[in-house]
């Protein structure tokens, strides 16, 4: 079984830090990682080629410093790897990006899955499987959270929804995208770090090389445009109680029945 | 299609440096450069004292005529005939949109026999309800959801489409974007119309709530958003109005139909309603063990109130992650919103800034959840938690006569 399982490189962004004088972003020593969502993706297309053979292909668009995420993908046991990178990218939103990556998983060819993570920690839009399923013209299901049985022609899985969960029969070739309830991702091996870093290739892949059509890549391609960004306003420092514990809890239940909040 | 430092005007004071979440912009021989980290989001533009940085616009695109697409149309997200409550806060977000651009607020209602419905979107301000009905459509399914959507908005061209950011909104709404080529941004807290260009500002959380970003989409219709749960205020229902229902077939031979849904299973304990909450009672890593969990049950049994966590306290175990308030988890506006033991990491205030009265209780008076609370105690929550509970006892039995 052919499966192509697309990652994003991200700032880990539960990391970021302020400068409380200026307000702005502390970058230095962001760690990027891949995003966590991606690994379950990773996780669960490694064990089921493991399971009934096949390979793994790890895809993600991005600057060229993804190739260090790439070879963590094949430390993890992906076969190969493919980084989708070009200035002609920059700038693309979620539209853009999956017909870039739509336009690379056609080049690999013949697949059955292709796995995403629900979503990434920086963008949280889990829009890029839906659309890159979309511009496949393949069937998809999202919040996928346990995969019940699977064969060469269909694949059944859990689908979580906010009270419980459905249970989806999906003829393949199909995208799903994980939840990290979905598994729980392994760590590389020493060797397989090795190997990964010192003997394997991350292949590059242009724009022009998987046949992109320039006017629906980058920013040119995004029909959507970042306006402004802006720190989010917060409010003002507020009333510290002070005294003893008991002084403190005394003057809050007073001004929380004054304002008929108890 | 870029952003670029002009070199000529930029006078080297590297304030634009810390600027760029994406450490993109690197100072050489004293003077600002952008390298291939740039995603153009824009955060350093404001920031040059001297304007040296601008971004290239693009141009609008020909053949896209937005002015053909009027109106303003919300999803009535249903299931198993129940509508959800995220339908009735679009509806009143929409109607504000709608008023502001002088348009019709429709809402678009799919299922099997769910024209019952309609009477309480138009309560909730929809001038016009769009139904759908197929017993094809019970369940919600990607592929017939997508074409029934798609096929309303080619016939009819809307400006503005709002679904809710559920687990069924966020799987329809990109694969309607997708096949409409149009934007679509997500989880937005704040939409407005620029009305002189006639184009919905959406503002939403960006880069794991550390930023806001205003997003637009200049030359594609229809403009799509997601809204989560809670963010939206829905109008006080009018059942003396109504409106006007419009039919629409659906062509089941025309859709290619690759899944099936075999069951539904709800699970008991894993709803708990947040969103609609008026007093939220969270705890933090802070409030530690089971022991901790029931301090914090028990002050929300005194108030009236639901229990919520940050994700900390969810990931050391502390509570599920339905209690989960923040960025990953819910959006909560409570008027009392008590946080026990939380820090106050930018992601769990992006879920709870919009609550009336916040109260952080932290030992760490360096916390930044006191730079948002209205009021704070600095203390263990262990001690000063049944001090309060205790307290609130003591004005209760003083309320009785």
């Amino acid at each position: 079984m052919k499966i192509v399982v697309c990652i994003k490189q991200v700032p880990n962004t539960t990391e970021v830090k302020f400068d409380p004088k200026t307000g702005t972003l502390i970058r230095e020593g962001l760690p990027t990682i891949i995003n966590p969502e991606d690994k379950n993706a990773l996780e669960e297309a490694v064990s089921i080629a493991s399971r009934v053979g096949g390979q793994v292909t790890a895809l993600s668009m991005g600057p060229a410093q993804a190739d260090y995420a790439l070879r963590e993908t094949l430390a993890m046991g992906a076969t190969e790897a493919i980084l989708l990178s070009d200035r002609a990218f920059a700038g693309a939103d979620t539209w853009a990006t999956s017909y870039a990556l739509a336009k690379a998983v056609e080049k690999i060819g013949e697949y059955s899955l292709i796995f995403c993570g629900r979503q990434a920690i920086d963008g949280d839009t889990a829009q890029v499987g839906p659309e890159l399923a979309e511009h496949l013209d393949i069937p998809h299901v999202t919040y996928v959270r346990r995969i019940v049985s699977l064969d060469d022609k269909c694949v059944v899985v859990e689908r979580a929804l906010e009270d419980g969960y459905e249970v989806v029969e999906c003829q393949l070739p199909a995208l799903l995208t994980t939840l990290k309830e979905l598994n729980v991702p392994r760590f590389p091996s020493a060797s397989g770090i090795v190997t990964a870093f010192d003997e394997k290739k991350v292949q590059v892949w242009t724009a022009e090389a998987v046949g992109a059509d320039p006017a629906k890549i980058g920013l040119k391609g995004s029909p959507t445009q970042v306006k402004r960004t802006f720190t989010p306003p917060v409010k003002g420092t507020g009333k510290i109680l002070t005294g003893t514990h008991k002084d403190a809890v005394q003057q809050l239940v007073q001004e929380l029945a004054a304002k008929q909040l108890l | 299609m870029a952003v670029i430092i002009d070199k000529n005007k930029c006078v080297g004071c590297t304030l634009c440096v810390p600027a760029c979440p994406f450490a993109a912009i690197d100072m050489v021989k004293g003077i600002a450069v952008i390298n291939d980290q740039c995603t153009l989001c824009g955060a350093c533009l404001e920031i040059c004292p001297v304007t040296a940085i601008y971004r290239e616009e693009e141009q609008a695109c020909e053949e896209c005529t937005p002015q053909s697409y009027q109106g303003v149309w919300v999803f009535a997200e249903q299931r198993q005939g129940q509508m959800l409550n995220i339908a009735y806060e679009l509806l009143g977000e929409g109607k504000k949109l709608a008023g502001a651009l002088g348009v019709e607020l429709s809402a678009v209602l799919i299922g099997a026999d769910v024209s019952n419905l309609a009477p309480d979107l138009f309560a909730y301000g929809a001038d016009k309800v769009y139904l759908v009905e197929d017993k094809e459509l019970e369940l919600y399914r990607t592929e017939t959801y997508t074409a029934a959507f798609v096929s309303l908005v080619k016939k009819h061209l809307p400006e503005i489409i709002l679904m809710g950011a559920t687990n069924i909104g966020r799987d329809l709404a990109p694969r309607v974007a997708g096949r409409l080529v149009t934007g679509l941004t997500a989880d937005c807290t704040e939409l407005s119309v620029d009305l002189e260009e006639r184009i919905l500002l959406q503002t939403r959380p960006a880069f794991g709530g550390n930023l806001m970003a205003t997003i637009l989409c200049p030359a594609h219709r229809p403009q799509m958003a997601t809204v989560r749960p809670g963010v939206m205020k829905k109008i006080t229902p009018d059942y003396q109005k109504s409106g006007q229902l419009v039919r629409e077939s659906y062509h089941s031979q025309e859709v290619t139909v690759r899944t099936i849904v075999r069951e539904i299973v709800k699970e008991a304990g894993k709803v708990v309603n947040l969103e609609d909450a008026k007093i939220v009672v969270s705890g933090g890593r802070g409030m530690g063990s089971a022991e901790g969990r029931a301090l914090l049950e028990k002050l929300a049994a005194k108030l009236g109130g639901v229990v919520g966590a940050s994700r900390g306290a969810v990931d050391a175990g502390l509570l599920p992650s339905a209690h989960q308030v923040g960025q990953t988890g819910k959006t909560v506006h409570p008027k009392l919103y008590i946080a026990c033991g939380i820090s106050g990491a930018i992601q769990h205030v992006a879920g709870m800034q919009g609550s009336q009265v916040i109260v952080a209780i932290n030992k760490n008076p360096a916390a930044p959840i006191f730079k948002v609370a209205d009021y704070g105690i600095v203390g263990d929550v262990h001690q000063v938690v049944p001090l309060l509970i205790a307290a609130i006892d003591e004005q209760n039995a003083k309320k009785q006569p």
